[in-house]
């Protein structure tokens, strides 16, 4: 679909193959809890802190982890839903919203997102053609073309028009809605995709279409996603890196056979030994993990995750790990004294990996 | 083979509203003591309708129940009063899917269950508030005493789940019935859930129908497992026989929709379609619109089901026939 028509073109490639489309660093947001009228010290949710990564283009990104670690805040922080306490983007070379980088609106035109509840986030009183038609429209597109566009995408998605444009989000099925979802964030040729939990309110059967569905319109229209999920099954198939998240914080980060065949942080080895087993005859006998996340509020000191963690040591509560490069892999980053020899936890790498 | 505990002859509902949604059309289903059955299929294939029937949760105005339901013996449909609020709770009880509404917020949890205990029993409130203790720490909540007095609103999903459970536990029921308990909750608290009720029901011999969409949660607890699709049951047999050789279509394309770590970067093979709606079901076959093998004869007549031992199929071209191997 080409959009040139309209007042201003869709911003092109700048930065070359190798500049990664989204470079994302030290994002923060920290949400202030209503206290007691007396207290003197004001309590924070510590949602994302310190978050820093790349997505290359054309490829996926998943986050996953668990609920309240952060990723959904890390999405809308990125699509600037709200505003970040700190930290900045570099969009294709381009600094977000800074002087001499690229403006807000149009980084808005290359970025949509694709939220988890398709109903709450159609508008009820539209029909869907309108609603994919109503953003390029509020961007100068005019509506005759607009809708011809509408019309394309609705079929594109595997809706045919004549018989669906003029229906009511309420006329259709989940899956139906979100494949419109999907067409409203296409409207804008977009270059970053953010997938918030799109597949996770879909039946098995659904959700196997809609993840085809993805696959092709990436391939399609050269697509980067964001793909967020807490299903690692989804995420497994889908994306090519994979970014773990607990507590506000990456604790792992890198190419999806690393995370899935070697994971080093023991929280990622943890989840991925949670998912129930489709052998009947080898059931799951322990489960890797007691008890549920820790309160954002008060994050425990040190490694956060240091209270859960089989390894835990002394060190991992009086210091915090940093997320670096393991050795001979330095795309696979871990957050976790056991992957680094200067950290002075005994049963730490000494030397690099055999 | 002795009496099963539970027994649904030829079980219909169907809501009769502005218009009529047949939710389930002639079910059959029989489970033994101790034995755990999973009720596998998409949203409205019927699976909560049929667990809401067996406790009879359903306004009886809209609604009409047709065939026979037997549990423990007693005829369900003709339960009426006191019968029927000992039958609930005592002979049959839920988990809910959302431990946040099914729970009342005003009430501590203690206070929750020792009312159950002294509803079904005639103990006081010292020796039910000593049982409704020994039941949390039986699921396994952490400083059970504390917890006791807690809110809802003040635990964790997980741990709410688990006082779901004692709950439910608390009258020693017969059966119980679990209504998709893990999906709301994370991946490691899932598995908690999944094993704590795999061990509860090994110690009290219970009977459990638990109800899920996802397969691998099945395959975790359920000895048994039961395919609906448009409230029909399409298939049933061993957990092991579901997963490995599946026999109708339908089951077969779930389990190709799930994405595992074989099909990393190829298509998904995923069943074409979505489901029928209830209010106006096809004639013959429901899945006959989104299945590759229909023929006419499924357009135009319902395929009964069959049942060879513990295996059952409603299928005119299964992918495996049933007699082969049983």
């Amino acid at each position: 679909m080409n959009t040139t028509s309209y007042s201003q073109a869709p911003v092109q490639d700048r930065g070359g193959p190798a500049q990664p489309l989204l470079v994302v660093r030290n994002l923060k947001k920290y949400f202030a809890v209503r206290g007691q009228p007396l207290e003197k010290s004001k309590k924070f949710v510590h949602a994302v802190d310190g978050v820093s990564f790349s997505v290359p283009k054309g490829k996926t990104l998943g986050i996953v982890g668990e609920s309240g670690c952060g990723k959904s805040t890390t999405a809308r922080l990125i699509a600037r839903l709200m505003a970040a306490d700190s930290g900045n983007m570099v969009f294709d070379g381009e600094g977000v919203d800074e002087f001499g980088g690229i403006r807000l609106k149009e980084f808005r035109r290359s970025l949509q997102m694709v939220f988890q509840d398709s109903f709450a986030s159609l508008n009820p009183r539209l029909t869907i053609a309108e609603t994919i038609a109503y953003g390029p429209r509020v961007h100068g597109m005019p509506a005759a073309e607009a809708m011809r566009q509408a019309h394309a995408l609705l079929a594109r998605v595997g809706l045919e028009p004549a018989q669906f444009a003029s229906r009511y989000p309420h006329e259709l099925s989940g899956g139906q809605r979100q494949r419109v979802n999907i067409a409203r964030a296409l409207a804008f040729d977009p270059r970053l995709v953010i997938l918030d939990e799109a597949v996770a309110a879909l039946d098995k059967s659904v959700q196997a279409q809609v993840l085809n569905l993805l696959q092709e319109l990436k391939a399609e229209r050269q697509l980067t996603y964001l793909f967020i999920s807490h299903d690692l099954h989804v995420v497994h198939y889908i994306s090519d890196y994979v970014m773990v998240m607990y507590l506000g914080q990456v604790v792992e980060t890198g190419p999806v056979e690393r995370i899935y065949g070697q994971a080093a942080h023991p929280y990622t080895r943890a989840l991925l030994s949670a998912v129930p087993s489709m052998d009947p005859d080898n059931r799951t006998q322990a489960s890797p993990l007691a008890g549920d996340p820790p309160n954002p509020i008060n994050p425990p000191s040190g490694c956060r995750f240091h209270d859960r963690c089989p390894h835990a040591h002394p060190v991992c509560a009086a210091k915090a790990p940093l997320l670096i490069g393991l050795p001979g892999e330095p795309a696979h980053q871990a957050a976790c004294h056991l992957n680094d020899p200067t950290s002075g936890h005994p049963a730490a790498l000494t030397e690099v990996q055999p | 083979m002795t009496t099963p505990l539970v027994s649904l002859q030829d079980l219909s509902v169907q809501f009769c509203g502005s218009r009529t949604a047949s939710a389930l059309n002639e079910v059959n289903i029989e489970l033994g003591a101790g034995e755990v059955l999973g009720l596998l299929g998409e949203s409205g294939s019927g699976k909560s309708v049929t667990l809401r029937t067996l406790l009879r949760l359903h306004p009886e105005r809209t609604t009409k129940i047709q065939g026979k339901m037997l549990v423990d013996g007693q005829d369900v449909l003709a339960l009426k009063g006191r019968a029927l609020d000992l039958y609930r709770g005592g002979t049959v009880s839920m988990v809910f899917q959302e431990p946040g509404l099914a729970f009342d917020p005003v009430y501590t949890i203690g206070q929750q269950v020792t009312e159950a205990i002294r509803a079904h029993a005639a103990v006081d409130e010292q020796a039910a508030r000593a049982q409704a203790l020994q039941m949390l720490e039986r699921v396994q909540i952490p400083q059970a005493k504390r917890r006791f007095d807690a809110y809802p609103h003040e635990l964790s999903g997980g741990m709410r789940q688990r006082a779901m459970i004692a709950l439910a536990l608390a009258c020693q029921p017969k059966l119980l019935l679990a209504d998709e308990p893990t999906t709301a909750l994370d991946a490691t608290v899932q598995i908690q859930i999944l094993l704590l009720l795999r061990q509860l029901q090994r110690e009290t011999g219970m009977s459990v129908i638990f109800v899920t969409h996802d397969i691998a949660a099945a395959v975790e607890v359920a000895d048994r497992i039961a395919v609906m699709y448009a409230g029909r049951i399409v298939e049933q047999g061993p957990v092991s026989q579901i997963v490995r050789a599946p026999r109708h279509p339908y089951t077969a394309g779930l389990l190709a929709a799930t994405v595992g770590t074989e099909n990393r970067g190829q298509p998904l093979l995923a069943v074409p379609g979505a489901p029928p709606n209830l209010a106006a079901l096809p004639p013959g076959c429901s899945f006959a619109p989104r299945c590759v093998h229909a023929s006419e004869q499924c357009r135009c007549e319902v395929p009964p089901l069959q049942s060879v031992g513990t295996q059952a199929l409603a299928c005119w071209h299964p992918l495996m026939p049933l007699a082969e191997a049983a």
